[in-house]
């Protein structure tokens, strides 16, 4: 198999050079799922507890659209597979995509890949070294995570069942990320094509276990969840799983003998000879480098509202026999259950769209390690300029993204039976999570100008604020940690009234260290420090 | 004339590393100036602290007459640069690169431009993501040169480039020259900084070793002697200045200290002088003396490295 030589070498080699990305991965998601198990044994500490959480559940649309179906939530197991089932498996499908496509297409899209190939090693070796490591990974984290639930006391069947559909799951969109990895020349399009799977996975089962669940099946994340961990488990939907990665990493490996090193399948056309009139000023060279991936993004959210307004109808029917829960409802916020699941619905679609803002605030560092800022500023372009052509499109963008769900979800909701009269509420309430998503600009580029290192750690903001949103209350946050998130002190429209003051005062933090972060940037050196 | 750039007592720490240890540099308004040194001696250090990209820790810097940290958008409306490893955005073509930066500087002659593309045989409808080194180089240099900017700071312009583009964009910087302009070109080329530079500095680990024109760095250097005469040469090797002497019979090799040349050549005439071969030091030569001891010392191994000087021998 000389077509396999070097493997060994290639994959301790990637160990060691992204040992603490790889040990940062497992360690955050294991440690999520110990800290979830035990925060729902105290959330619910008697069996009583566990009952009543299980019937008003049963019905509550919302926890259904971003958990899952329910099943088992009557057992603390149960219940942890519920809480943090499907968040679970869309991180190791994030790990899995970010680790195979930056081990294969970016290896090779930085020209490193093609120095490797020069030596005496085989044409698959790099990829099966990624293939092997990222697999090594998935298992690990899912041994890890069934280790944790079974030292909980939690039944052996449904911790391994649950542990197992995190290492299939993760193997999937290796597999998902291996095969665009070979279609396209960009790691950025590796990813943004991969994301879209996973995304599309994860509203796929939303819509099926909102509905009859034959939307699921068509999901890896779904089909992980009709194993019914801790809840009378099955073993043949993970073999489908199996069957699906195999299925991917042979397309893939068939796809690589075709193509040649450093090519895509899809070649590169000819673009104009001469530049447009409007790229001429830094702003106009800021939208041009981030328009495909506002559009990207853009269709990406624009699915997601269109789904979460398709299931804003259901939410009515699902509640329809259950009057306490109704009554439960209605008395600790004043809104109807349909308008507290739009509220959660665009809670999380604004912590997605705060993905593409992040990476757009971070184009004035990514600008500046490839040394194509030196370019730009060596003309008559202040670096104040160049930073606020970038910050531009990412406030921008933010509005952008938001009045597109709020439109998506709006329009799909009235025209499924909802009303039309609902189309400029639910717009508004998208779009007041603006001065969040600004805020978050503000940290990218505080980050970026005072300690330019460290910028990575916007991502970990966000990774924080996704995990405060959805888990908060399952972990027992204290008050005053929930409350760091920007995305606590938004009001939680429709559900609750618009109040002017918490906005108006996020706009201004968001100034704030979006001057302290241009101020920092005039003041450093330029260049990969 | 007054000076276009000058530096003096410039320092420049990364960290525990010292890149600038007190460099010197003036650059007079109008010349060619050839900045030589070997990689890591602190060449672009120099020069991105000329553009204001980076901030000196201490020594003073002057570019036009003003400060480059302070004003560095007023000064680049007046100089062009071209790095030397050029990374675009793959995704633009290069005529859209070569555009964007006229219109950046905002002195963009189109005609020029066409030209420009022409005479280095550039495809701008090609994205920068396909286009090989030499043509991301090309896409800076016709940038840079379809610019009226009155200095040109080039660091390392022609790597990648082939033999004819290396002729074309010799041709383009003696037409800025005689334009009156200024150019700082630092290069491994030791032929392009002969064939273009009015005079040059060599930077090591930092700091300015050598400046002038070539002809006075030449008067600091060694001449190679290879004579044949009537009977077998003796007392030179008394002679100050006098290295690496073989005497074989009626032949004689040897280098000599440039300045002690004319005591070593009436010596050899005493012995009847039959046939005489002086060979001037190359800049190779010069440049070797003033890069790096241990390079010096084993210069069979310099062949074999990357980035060494090619050329001249004469």
């Amino acid at each position: 198999m000389t077509s396999l030589t070097g493997t060994v070498a290639l994959a301790r080699f990637i160990l060691r050079r992204d040992r603490v990305r790889i040990v940062v991965w497992i360690f955050a998601i294991v440690v999520l799922v110990a800290l979830t198990t035990v925060g729902i044994e105290g959330l619910f500490p008697t069996q009583a507890a566990l009952d009543q959480t299980a019937a008003a559940t049963a019905h509550n649309a919302a926890m259904i659209a971003f958990n899952g179906a329910p099943q088992g939530l009557d057992t603390v197991g149960g219940q942890v597979a519920f809480q943090f089932g499907a968040m679970g498996m869309v991180l190791v499908g994030l790990m899995s995509i970010f680790m195979v496509g930056r081990l294969t297409r970016g290896e090779e899209e930085a020209g490193r890949l093609e120095v490797v190939r020069s030596l005496p090693v085989g044409i698959h070796a790099n990829t099966l070294a990624a293939v092997l490591t990222v697999a090594a990974m998935n298992l690990i984290v899912g041994v890890l995570t069934a280790a944790v639930l079974i030292a909980q006391g939690l039944p052996a069947a449904g911790s391994v069942t649950f542990g197992a559909s995190f290492i299939l799951v993760g193997l999937v969109f290796g597999g998902v990320t291996l095969l665009v990895a070979q279609v396209t020349e960009s790691t950025r399009t590796v990813y943004g094509a991969a994301g879209a799977v996973l995304g599309a996975a994860y509203m796929l089962r939303a819509v099926g276990d909102i509905g009859d669940g034959t939307f699921s099946w068509f999901s890896p994340i779904g089909v992980a969840q009709k194993a019914r961990p801790f809840a009378d488990e099955r073993w043949w939907p993970l073999l489908l799983l199996v069957a699906i990665t195999v299925l991917l990493v042979v397309a893939a490996t068939a796809l690589t003998v075709r193509r040649d090193l450093g090519a895509g399948l899809v070649a590169a056309r000819p673009g104009p000879p001469a530049a447009a009139p409007w790229l001429g000023h830094p702003l106009g060279l800021a939208f041009r480098l981030q328009r495909a991936s506002l559009l990207g993004w853009s269709a990406g959210v624009l699915v997601i509202g269109i789904a979460y307004g398709w299931m804003g109808p259901t939410v009515d029917t699902l509640i329809g026999g259950n009057k306490a829960l109704t009554e439960l409802m209605a008395g600790t916020g004043g809104g109807s259950l349909t308008d507290l699941f739009f509220a959660s619905s665009f809670r999380f679609m604004a912590l997605i769209a705060t993905g593409f803002v992040i990476g757009s605030a971070l184009r004035v560092r990514s600008e500046e390690t490839s040394m194509r800022a030196d370019l730009v500023l060596a003309t008559p372009v202040s670096r104040w300029r160049f930073a606020a052509s970038h910050l531009a499109v990412a406030c921008a963008g933010s509005v952008v993204l938001l009045a597109v769900v709020g439109l998506a979800t709006g329009l799909t909701y009235g025209l499924a039976g909802g009303g039309m009269q609902n189309v400029p509420r639910l717009f508004v309430a998208a779009l007041v999570y603006v001065p969040a998503m600004w805020i978050m600009v503000g940290l990218a580029i505080a980050l970026d100008g005072l300690v330019p290192r460290l910028v990575g750690v916007s991502w970990a903001i966000l990774v924080a604020c996704v995990v405060e949103g959805f888990l908060g209350a399952v972990l027992g946050l204290p008050r005053w940690l929930s409350d760091l998130s920007p995305f606590e002190w938004v009001p939680q429209l429709p559900a609750a009234s618009l109040t002017l003051l918490p906005l108006v005062v996020m706009s201004a933090v968001a100034a704030g260290l979006t001057l302290i972060g241009l101020a920092g940037l005039r003041r450093r050196d330029i260049g990969r420090i | 004339m007054p000076n276009a750039i000058s530096t003096t007592g410039l320092t420049k720490n990364f960290g525990s590393t010292r890149a600038l240890d007190g460099l010197d540099l003036s650059v007079k308004a109008g010349e060619v100036h050839g900045f030589l040194g070997p990689n890591g001696s602190g060449k672009t250090t120099t020069i991105r602290v000329l553009l204001g990209l980076l901030r000196a820790d201490s020594g003073d810097v002057e570019l036009l007459g003003r400060d480059p940290w302070r004003d560095a958008v007023e000064l680049h409306r007046r100089l062009a640069y071209v790095p030397g490893e050029v990374s675009l955005w793959p995704n633009l073509t290069g005529g859209e690169v070569i555009d964007l930066f006229g219109r950046l500087r905002g002195d963009f002659d189109l005609h020029r431009r066409d030209e420009l593309l022409e005479r280095f045989q550039l495809d701008p409808t090609k994205k920068t993501g396909s286009y090989s080194k030499g043509n991301r180089q090309k896409v800076a240099l016709v940038a840079a040169l379809a610019s009226d900017a009155e200095l040109l700071l080039l660091d390392e312009p022609t790597s990648g480039l082939d033999p004819l583009m290396e002729a074309v964009f010799q041709d383009y910087i003696r037409e800025v020259k005689a334009q009156g302009r200024t150019v700082l070109l630092s290069s491994h080329i030791l032929a392009e900084v002969e064939a273009l530079c009015d005079r040059l500095s060599i930077v090591r680990l930092g700091r300015t070793v050598e400046t002038g024109t070539l002809d006075e760095l030449r008067h600091l250097t060694r001449t190679s002697i290879t004579a044949e005469t009537a009977q077998p040469a003796q007392g030179l090797a008394d002679l100050e200045g006098i290295h690496d002497l073989e005497i074989d019979g009626a032949h004689v090799r040897f280098e000599v200290d440039t300045v002690h040349l004319d005591p070593a050549v009436r010596r050899l005439a005493e012995f009847g002088v039959r046939s005489l071969v002086s060979h001037p030091p190359t800049l190779e030569e010069l440049f070797l003396r003033h890069y790096g001891d241990e390079l010096a010392a084993e210069p069979e191994r310099v062949d074999r490295e990357r980035d060494t000087p090619r050329l001249p021998r004469r």
